[in-house]
């Protein structure tokens, strides 16, 4: 068992730095605040996910907003522009409280939040998805020449090369942002709320995208953005509100804090039983499975290795390319270059179908799109990918599946009201299990797990924490793929950090902590690797 | 382990009895009775016989686009597709009199054409649609307008005929009987019970259910989806050539008019059936019941006056969309707790 006494040097310093809004002499924060959130407070159902978070906006000003997967930071952004209400607290524009409505329309009110997701039609031109529900009439007639004018000025006006008529389709990601921009623009937003704004960016994309946050900012706009990129907060932002757990942990003046003391703020947590106690890994065992210098889309020049009964943990942020490493190994997208050997002969998986057979296995973060059939009970669904093995003569054995689905249900605490209930109607946490099951049909001897326990309860992810040891100590090698990072921490031997589709450093044994592993991950801290 | 996961235990048989399911059969039992109501003779051994008969060049085509339809696919092209396999087997036989005489090696050389006809027809639809990656409506469409312009220009505009002796050869395999019933129910009857063996006992069919689902999830599964996707309209091929081996020898003949509107019949089979349009769940058994529907009710309208005969089509519409309206209930009520 490792311990964690570091999580609990919180620095503490930082409250007590925290300036109280106006009364700061600071020459970024004049003004009364745009926007402001006082002792806001959020539950879904029974589960809080905000306790009294107050944070203030104001003209002219970028404020960044981070914390780790799961603080609460999208849905304090979804509270600001209206999109949720507030459990318990108070929302103020300029000053007085204020009911902002939801769907969007607090648009009306200068609050404009951009989705990650973007929304916009993608069929459709630059100038019909600017002006898209509030389209310029001329007699009934759209006047056409008019908005046209007006979205080619917007565009002149941040320097963006495209023309109105391109459609929406034909641009890039980070065009496409820009677009979002220039909507919010010409609602004359006050507010600009962005998540995460610069995980789909290239570098030099990201560059283009600060200029036109600098212009807003010059144009007296206040603006909010996500970001896990801690340098790029520390580039761009004048204040930082850091959130833990749905906690207000601290606001500052970007230029008092580094990069090191945001992440040291983001991470801290007590960890308890919810981990299984760790069996010691042969170090001399021989590795099962070898990758060298792999290249693939989003990947470049990942190599590991694996060790019999090991579980090997991959971090990183978002997008850092972790899932693509994998769905390469296992034959889902294609490879460009690189190596792979398992149990020291080279192996090329062309089709998951092979990479099943040889013993690799690869379980889907999206469990709802990607790992099981919504519409279909139990046992087609625990079955599907190991059919071969359920085959007696032509047809498929019936009863050998319900077998098998009586064995998972009893394995892995399956809990269904009815075995025919379809899995679309069981919980998330079933759901889980059941998946685990279904690939465990393969009975693989590499088992990699792409986020264990998203949207699932604390109940269920330590049972699961639990499944992933036992199946470990029978032999198996476990890759757990997870953003998040205390159950890195709680169950891996070994965690390698992924950045921007390298790998950014291994951390072994007693080194694995959240801020090594957050330095590796924000591009603070760089391994080189031979 | 808690009590839920105890229970377990088998269905009863109330609960086994899905209304869904049972649906065509009712359908088809209450056309029976309407049937057999306003005219005796509807329930006569002759017209029982014409009736599956008819039933079964639809019903053929039928289970196989319950394939397609399963795997989140659409065939347009069957009907054409018939139309000009029948074309191309007349041509051939017709050529081969001079060589092999009129006998039996004549008709035999032309089933086989058919079927390779059939099966390649079906692997270019597959291909276009899985390695092109071009939508299955698109594409379909397409080959559709192809193969009836194709027959149209074989026939020269008219209408292709089979050597008058061939035929004579030929001719039993749509009018003779075997064991009580007409050699094209005995193909209908194997076709459907191979289709039905192979839908809901084999891997195929249960990879065909899970690509119609959701086809991200079968291919995380390991399934070859677009092996397996090719491979339904493969089968879709050979229905159509097995349909158009026992249809030739009805009328001996082939013009572009042969074949009109199958693909539009053999879907809506398909659908008053069970099985979804979008995918996901197939019944080859309710394909079988909606075939027969579809052409008792044709049949129903023969033998009575209340209903002039040329409403076929209306008829045929409204119990497409009522079968469609009712499964749509059932549908809806899984899906509002997503």
């Amino acid at each position: 068992m490792k311990t964690f006494t570091y999580l609990d040097q919180r620095p503490q310093i930082v409250r007590d730095r925290v300036q109280g809004g106006d009364d700061v002499p600071d020459g970024q924060t004049i003004g009364a605040p745009i926007l402001s959130a006082d002792g806001i407070s959020k539950s879904f159902g029974s589960v809080p996910v905000l306790f009294s978070v107050s944070m203030d906006i104001r003209a002219g000003e970028v404020h960044a907003l981070i914390g780790e997967n799961g603080a609460g930071k999208s849905t304090l952004m979804k509270i600001l522009s209206g999109f949720l209400q507030p459990t318990s607290g108070h929302i103020r524009v300029d000053g007085s409280d204020k009911e902002l409505p939801g769907n969007g329309l607090s648009e009306a009110l200068g609050i404009v939040l951009i989705h990650q997701e973007l929304n916009l039609a993608e069929q459709m031109t630059v100038e019909e998805n600017v002006f898209l529900g509030r389209e310029l009439r001329n007699r009934g007639v759209l006047d056409r020449t008019a908005m046209r004018a007006t979205v080619q000025s917007y565009l002149d006006d941040i320097g963006l090369g495209i023309s109105p008529e391109n459609r929406i389709s034909d641009l890039s990601i980070a065009q496409k942002q820009m677009v979002e921009i220039v909507k919010a623009m010409s609602r004359d937003a006050r507010v600009l709320i962005m998540d995460e704004p610069t995980a789909v960016l290239t570098e030099a994309e990201t560059e283009l995208f600060f200029a036109q946050v600098r212009r807003l900012k010059a144009r007296g706009t206040a603006i909010v953005f996500v970001s896990h990129k801690l340098a790029e907060v520390s580039a761009i932002s004048d204040q930082v509100t850091v959130l833990r757990d749905g906690q207000w942990i601290g606001t500052q003046a970007t230029k008092d804090v580094t990069p090191d003391t945001m992440a040291q703020m983001m991470v801290g947590r007590e960890l308890s039983d919810l981990y299984p106690p760790m069996n010691e890994v042969d170090v001399d065992a021989d590795h099962v499975l070898d990758v060298r210098d792999l290249v693939a889309p989003g990947v470049n020049n990942v190599s590991f290795g694996l060790r019999k009964g090991e579980i090997l943990g991959f971090s990183g942020l978002v997008g850092a390319g972790r899932t693509a490493v994998f769905e390469a190994i296992c034959g889902l997208t294609p490879r460009e270059s690189g190596t792979i050997a398992f149990d020291g002969a080279a192996a090329d998986f062309g089709t998951v179908a092979a990479a099943r057979d040889a013993g690799i296995v690869y379980l889907t973060k999206d469990r709802k799109e990607k790992g099981l059939l919504l519409g279909q009970k139990m046992r087609p669904n625990l079955s599907l990918f190991a059919l071969p093995k359920f085959i007696k003569g032509l047809s498929v054995d019936r009863a050998a599946e319900e077998a098998a689905l009586e064995r998972a249900i009893r394995r892995f605490d399956i809990r269904a009201r009815d075995p025919n209930v379809n899995v679309g109607d069981l919980s998330g946490g079933n759901q889980q299990k059941l998946l685990l099951a279904k690939v465990m049909e393969c009975d693989p001897r590499v088992l990699i797990i792409d986020e264990p326990t998203r949207g699932i309860d604390v109940g269920t992810k330590q049972q699961i924490y639990h499944f992933i040891a036992a199946i470990a100590a029978e032999g198996v090698s476990v890759i757990v793929v997870s953003s998040e990072m205390p159950e890195i921490i709680g169950l891996c031997h070994r965690v390698v950090v992924m950045r921007e589709g390298k790998i950014a450093g291994v951390v072994t044994g007693d080194h694995i902590n959240e801020s090594e592993i957050v330095r590796y991950a924000a591009g603070l801290k760089r391994e080189h690797q031979q | 382990m808690t009590e839920t996961t105890m229970s377990t235990a088998k269905p009863s048989i109330l609960r086994g009895f899905d209304l869904k399911a049972a649906g065509p059969a009712i359908a088809l039992l209450l056309l029976c009775l309407i049937g057999f109501l306003l005219n005796p003779a509807f329930l006569s051994e002759g017209n029982i016989t014409n009736l599956l008969t008819r039933s079964a060049f639809i019903g053929i085509i039928a289970v196989g686009a319950t394939f397609v339809i399963t795997a989140g696919g659409i065939d347009l092209s069957v009907g054409s597709m018939a139309a000009v396999i029948a074309g191309v087997m007349i041509i051939v036989m017709n050529g081969a009199v001079e060589t092999f005489g009129t006998g039996i090696t004549t008709v035999l050389i032309g089933c086989g054409c058919s079927i390779i006809l059939g099966l390649g027809a079906g692997l270019v639809n597959g291909l276009l649609t899985t390695k092109g990656k071009i939508e299955a409506f698109i594409v379909t469409l397409g080959t559709m307008g192809i193969y009836r312009s194709l027959v149209t220009y074989f026939a020269d505009g008219g209408t292709l005929s089979l050597n008058y002796d061939i035929r004579g050869v030929y001719r039993p395999v749509y009018y003779e009987s075997f064991g009580g019933l007409p050699i094209p129910v005995w193909v209908f009857i194997v076709v459907s019970i191979a289709g039905w063996f192979l839908m809901n006992r084999t891997a195929f069919g249960r990879y065909c259910t899970a690509i119609g689902s959701n086809e991200s999830v079968a291919k995380y599964s390991a399934i070859k989806v677009d092996r397996v996707k090719t491979l339904t309209y493969v089968i879709q091929g050979l229905c159509v050539s097995l349909a158009t081996i026992i249809y030739v020898p009805r009328l001996g003949s082939a013009s572009s008019s042969t074949g009109v509107l199958w693909e539009l019949e053999a879907i809506a089979a398909v659908i008053i059936g069970g099985t979804v349009l979008k995918g996901g769940y197939g019944r080859i058994g309710g394909t079988i019941l909606g075939a027969l529907i579809l052409t008792t009710i044709g049949n129903i309208l023969n033998f009575t006056d209340m209903i002039s005969n040329y409403l076929n089509g209306t008829m045929q519409g409204l119990i497409i969309i009522v079968a469609v309206w009712l499964q749509r209930g059932d549908w809806g009520r899984n899906k509002s707790t997503d």
